[in-house]
């Protein structure tokens, strides 16, 4: 929360006039495009994730089994990196429209492309990257919803397509409405895509208020402009979340057999799992892996092993940290239902819609001036000087992370804290049990998948994530994402596809253990091995 | 077993943060920098120097708004010997904010001219980057090509690509025309050239230069660095790209090229002072001039050391003799100037 | 000698609402127990503040001698020995049923542990699907395995939150007694929650019935159904109706259906109108009878009829008559009362619930 604090502090301080000036030149632009960002980035996810978690919960088609994991696999690739493969491909320069020109013989005004570079693309990129997030939540809801509301509406003569809209998809509204919230948050907060194809969002506004008209003030107030619309998403989630408790088809759950769906039904099945999958992850891996197979050989060095651990180690860290204050926060919640608490929680996943850059920012200030308060006391009363305990360490880094990536943690547990109902608690004490030993015994086993899905969706979007990073790196600590940046930002994207892809593959594996995570998360709906 | 792996997690949580909390093992002698040039081009210059001198250094890259804000919230305890930035203009805005201080060193004095350097030592260029006219060697005759003004010219009408106005570089480029044209003429000309912009901005300058290969438009501004990197490129489409595209420099007759200079300046509270003078130096000394014209196609600040063969190639100009340090002092109105004139 | 189980004056409260108010209630003997009460009668809450889950305001709590409760303090429910079965068992999901029932074992060795085990799953019949899931056994089924869970460290009195609600009707009071047999075998105190009078009836040798935090009575099953201490227990507990009488003279009420011998309750002076409680059984069907009363409804309960009858004044009456005596509504029959224990409630003090229990 401190991060967001120190923002909105700045943010109380008078304005300059530049608000005048935005309100008569770019404001408008910036508020439309950001809107159309977060609807279209929603509607895009909800487009390609939920027909996919539909199919492959309650169907069974050819490559089900892989697809089921395969589907979570574009969540690995970093936003800003599909958006330089794909103008790479797709640009007037590029390959594809090249060889249109030339196989036609047209020249720019001849034909209608679509341009990648654009609001639209911008769209499809972040859609293309974020819809795991709906496929994930969107799956687990389908996987619980009860076979006997399935069989009912069967007998009522509700045909597959009824069933999609009439049960299932209402079923599970609050698992989607909570994914899209996550999903918008994420488009909020991206920075490198918009940037990169010339989109003006409340995010690129508050880079160049902040950097280029050095307007601290101002900036912030952007930033907490874009925190009321993060305010609003996460209500909205709040909302939904409080319904599934009564959505929830409870009762007794087995699984019923799946829907096997063959010849042009499989093949549509097929074809609406692969071409997220072909073009959110595999396509643009290719072409990550033909650049770095050209350039690796010149840019990968012996440094390279010491950032694939650096990043790991990063990751790890801050995964475990956000885990551990999630679980705080959550247990905060369940034991102790203050308005007060509720409050922090709410605010302590703000973060997650906030652009890393401000979150540094955020965290930079405030440790800054603990490490005065504290030099300036030994000074005095010591007569040495502490210098810089925080600042420029790892333990700022990772803050900052946890601070980014709280809410990502903070839903997970949630989610998993409900599932254990009170009347659990006093079953173990009544036998014996005192409440530390309800954590380990109880609480730890149950949550177990829960507390795995936050650990490496952390881990994941850590990897991923950049300015903190950069900001705020204590002296010789680079990392694969700092690498990959410098490269790109200076253009040399083929340079930097070695670093990128390493991050993606990084990626790779916890994304594969997540999705195992989830297909056993459930105790008491999975017919345990 | 949930119960003891937690146990491990938290105890190893615990030994990471307490091993990360540890500050770095510090040499005897050490200059510690916060460098907004990229790693790769400024590592090589300062591992020669480690092994010259004996001196360790240490080295944070970032960019150059968030390593002064960095600075300014470390205040007097800041490791940081020195700052490297990739625009004159934040140098300019570091010296106003205190965190740099003057440094009288002869050597710098002779080595790098005046318009490169803070009047009073605060910081000193360390390699100029030019901005010209590219274009089309199919299809723009040079004979047509004047200066930056002229760009607004009908006969350029959905010809030009530029680079969005988030560019550090035409936010610089803006303020220059500012300085020396007065604000309202500046704006006009912004709105002109966007009047003639083939399409919206996007893309970072080899976009602008591909674009122009690729036929989207015909003319550009881009920094040469780019232009150099696309001819060295081991990716044959970009080499032919750049091929395809010639360096025209504007102004020469009026108020130069516009150029801008990455450089450097000690920091208030440094404590290895002498040795980021030492740095400073050596960056200014032959050897190291000739690095940045050889590995990254910058100009040399030193006019006594001759440009590499590419830059060679490209042909001589004048630079604008503005002082780099007033381009700072106009960045914001520029950007503010470009929002008025529809610059995306 | 000490009471097993002693509550004391005590009150609970959800701030701002106060759910229990000064109840005292005392079990002499480790025997079985029943609170018996319409939901939201705060009997649940009593028993949460039995196990140890929520804090007295004012009172206390004893079991054998030993204070639990008492309003600045309270012994965790984790070392109170007293076992809990809830109404949604809270088995843990991630266990089998074997490692549900061991999970209270903490402390035993291995040895002891796998016996006790061994001799639960035989008591409640389980030792097949000591491996599975709490999801892959019936409800029944988890109904056993949440009781041997408790049972398993040999408490000293087992509390059950309506654990066998979810079950219907005939299950419900098979496992019941089921139940209270285990109980005995081991020698455990028992006390149970319920909203259901046949459950308690089958369950429990002691019952307490509360309304709104009042216990109103606690009392043997005969006592509360033939010798009811107000009108909501009259209500509460079995069937029958309230008929207005006048008290006559020498401990005698004059009714519609003649004068009935028995103990007005004091401060009645002979000519105030009262009530007299008539249960079902106390009318008994008698052709030879001159009193006569209309069928309005006829229930075939299996071995006898509930038949609805309207007295001349419109007044209703219940009887029940062995099955043989079969008669359609809309028919006169005679009747004539066999009252043993006389009810009667003061006309005047109505709380406004009705006179009337429903059918």
């Amino acid at each position: 929360m401190l991060p967001v604090f120190s923002v909105v502090a700045v943010a109380l301080q008078p304005a300059g006039e530049v608000w005048r000036h935005l309100a008569a030149t770019v404001l408008t632009d910036y508020v439309i495009n950001t809107l159309l960002l977060m609807l279209g980035v929603g509607a895009g996810a909800l487009l390609i994730g939920v027909p996919a978690a539909w199919l492959t919960s309650i169907h069974d088609f050819p490559g089900r089994r892989i697809f089921e994991w395969a589907l979570l696999l574009p969540m690995a690739m970093p936003a800003y990196i599909i958006a330089y493969t794909y103008t790479g491909l797709l640009d007037f320069a590029g390959p594809v429209q090249t060889l249109l020109r030339e196989t036609f013989d047209w020249t720019r005004h001849d034909y209608w492309f679509p341009q990648v570079r654009s609001l639209p693309g911008a769209i499809v990129m972040l859609a293309l990257v974020l819809y795991p997030y709906v496929y994930l939540l969107a799956r687990t809801a389908f996987l619980d919803q009860s076979a006997t509301v399935t069989e009912v509406s069967r007998s009522l003569g509700a045909g597959p397509w009824r069933r999609f809209f009439t049960v299932g998809l209402p079923l599970a509204r609050p698992s989607l409405i909570a994914g899209v919230s996550l999903v918008q948050m994420e488009a909020l907060a991206d920075y490198g895509t918009v940037q990169y194809f010339g989109v003006n969002t409340f995010t690129t506004g508050i880079f160049r208020v902040w950097f280029g008209m050095g307007d601290s003030t101002a900036a912030a107030q952007l930033a907490t402009l874009l925190l009321m619309f993060v305010f609003v998403l996460l209500v909205l989630e709040r909302v939904s979340r409080r319904q599934a408790r009564f959505h929830h088809a409870g009762g007794r759950h087995y699984r019923p057999p799946r829907l096997v769906l063959r010849g042009y039904a499989g093949g549509l099945a097929v074809a609406a799992c692969l071409i997220p999958l072909l073009f959110g992850f595999l396509l643009p891996a290719g072409v990550l892996a033909t650049w770095a197979a050209r350039t690796a050989p010149r840019v990968v060095d012996e440094r390279f092993l010491q950032l694939v651990t650096n990043s790991l180690l990063l990751a790890l860290g801050a995964a475990l940290l956000a885990l551990l204050l999630a679980l705080l926060l959550g247990y905060g919640q369940r034991l102790r239902p203050h308005p007060l608490v509720r409050l922090a929680v709410r605010g302590a996943g703000m973060g997650y819609a906030v652009p890393g850059t401000v979150i540094a920012i955020g965290v930079m200030l405030p440790f800054a001036a603990i490490d005065r308060t504290v030099d300036g006391w030994a000074r005095e009363w010591l007569g040495i000087s502490t210098g810089l305990l925080l600042s420029g360490t790892l333990i700022a880094v990772i803050f900052a992370y946890c601070a980014r990536f709280l809410a990502v943690a903070l839903h997970s547990v949630d989610a998993g804290l409900t599932r254990i109902r009170p009347s659990m608690d006093d079953a173990a004490r009544s036998l014996g049990v005192t409440p530390r030993a309800v954590l380990w015994r109880v609480h730890i086993p149950i949550l177990r998948g829960s507390l795995l899905t936050a650990l490496l969706l952390v881990f994941v979007d850590v990897l991923k994530e950049l300015p903190a990073t950069l900001i705020l790196r204590p002296f010789n600590f680079n990392t694969l994402a700092v690498r990959a940046y410098e490269l790109a930002a200076d253009e040399r994207l083929a340079d930097s596809a070695s670093f990128a892809l390493a991050i993606v593959l990084a990626g790779v594996g916890p994304v594969i253990l997540l999705s195992r995570a989830i297909g056993r998360a459930r105790p008491g709906y999975d017919p345990v091995p | 077993m949930p119960g003891l792996s937690k146990h491990l997690t938290l105890l190893s949580t615990f030994c990471l943060l307490a091993a990360l909390a540890m500050p770095p093992v510090l040499a005897n002698e050490e200059v510690n920098i916060y460098s907004a040039r990229k790693e790769d081009l400024i590592k090589p210059l300062l591992d020669d120097f480690s092994r010259q001198t004996g001196i360790t250094v240490n080295l944070v890259t970032g960019r150059d708004e968030e390593l002064l804000q960095r600075l300014q919230s470390e205040g007097i305890n800041t490791p940081a010997d020195l700052l490297l930035t990739v625009d004159a203009g934040r140098l300019a805005n570091a010296r106003e904010s205190g965190v740099l201080q003057a440094v009288q060193s002869e050597v710098l004095t002779a080595r790098v001219p005046a318009v490169y350097r803070d009047p009073e030592g605060y910081w000193f260029g360390l390699s100029v980057r030019a901005r010209p006219i590219l274009y089309a060697v199919d299809r723009v005759d040079p004979e047509k090509l004047s200066t930056y003004e002229d760009l607004v010219a009908a006969q350029w009408k959905d010809r030009l690509c530029m680079r969005s106005s988030n560019s550090v570089y035409n936010q610089s480029l803006v303020a220059g025309m500012i300085s020396h044209h007065g604000e309202a003429e500046a704006e006009a000309w912004a709105k002109g050239l966007v009047a003639n912009f083939a399409r919206p901005p996007r893309g970072g300058d080899r976009d602008q230069i591909k674009a122009v290969a690729a036929g989207e438009c015909d003319l550009t501004l881009a920094n040469t660095y780019y232009l150099g990197g696309m001819m060295d490129s081991d990716d044959a489409s970009e080499r032919e790209a750049a091929a395809k595209v010639a360096v025209f420099w504007p102004n020469v007759e009026t108020t130069g090229v516009h150029v801008n200079v990455s450089g450097a300046g000690v920091t208030a509270h440094a404590r290895n002072r002498d040795q980021a003078v030492k740095l400073l130096e050596f960056l200014a000394s032959d050897a190291a001039q000739r690095w940045y014209a050889d590995a990254n196609n910058e100009y040399p600040v030193n006019p006594e050391i001759p440009p590499s063969a590419t830059l060679a190639a490209w042909g001589e100009f004048n630079a604008d003799t503005l002082n780099v340090a007033k381009l700072g002092e106009l960045n914001a109105a520029a950007i503010r100037l470009m929002d008025r004139a529809g610059w995306r | 000698m000490t009471p097993f189980l002693d509550l004391l004056d005590i009150d609970l409260a959800y701030p701002p609402r106060r759910v229990v108010e000064d109840l005292s209630l005392r079990m002499s003997c480790a025997g079985i127990g029943c609170l018996l009460g319409p939901s939201g009668c705060g009997k649940t809450t009593l028993l949460r503040a039995i196990a140890g889950f929520e804090p007295v305001r004012r009172g206390s709590i004893r079991l054998e001698g030993v204070e639990l409760s008492r309003p600045d303090w309270s012994l965790p429910p984790e070392r109170r020995r007293i076992g809990m079965m809830f109404q949604d068992l809270a088995l843990f999901p991630h266990l089998t049923v074997t490692d549900n029932i061991a999970f209270g074992l903490r402390n035993w060795t291995a040895e002891e542990r796998r016996a006790r085990v061994r001799d639960l799953l035989r008591l409640i019949g389980l030792e097949d699907l000591a491996k599975r899931y709490p999801h892959q056994i019936s409800g029944g089924q988890q109904q056993r395995v949440a009781l041997a869970r408790a049972l398993a460290p040999r408490p000293r009195l087992l509390l059950l939150d309506e654990p066998f609600s979810s079950l219907d009707v005939t299950l419900r009071e098979g496992l019941a007694r089921e139940v209270r047999a285990i109980l005995l075998q081991e020698g455990t105190g028992g006390l149970l929650v319920s909203h259901d009078q046949f459950e308690a009836f089958a369950f429990a040798d002691e019952i307490g019935v509360l309304d709104e935090g009042r216990l109103l009575q606690w009392d043997s099953a005969y006592n509360l159904y033939h010798r009811p201490v107000d009108r909501f227990v009259a209500n509460f507990i079995g069937q029958g109706v309230l008929l207005v009488g006048r008290v006559g003279e020498g401990g005698s009420v004059d009714t519609e259906l003649g004068r009935i011998h028995g103990e007005p309750p004091a401060g009645c002076a002979p000519g105030a109108l009262v009530e007299v409680l008539v249960r079902p059984d106390d009318v008994v069907h008698d052709d030879a009878s001159p009193l006569r009363a209309e069928i309005v409804e006829r229930v075939f309960r299996g071995a006898e009829f509930l038949y609805t009858l309207k007295l001349s004044s419109g007044a209703r009456l219940l009887c029940l008559t062995p099955s043989h005596h079969n008669h359609a509504p809309g028919q006169c029959i005679g009747i004539r009362l066999d009252i043993d224990h006389l009810v009667v409630f003061r006309r005047g003090d109505d709380d406004g619930r009705g006179h009337k229990v429903p059918v």
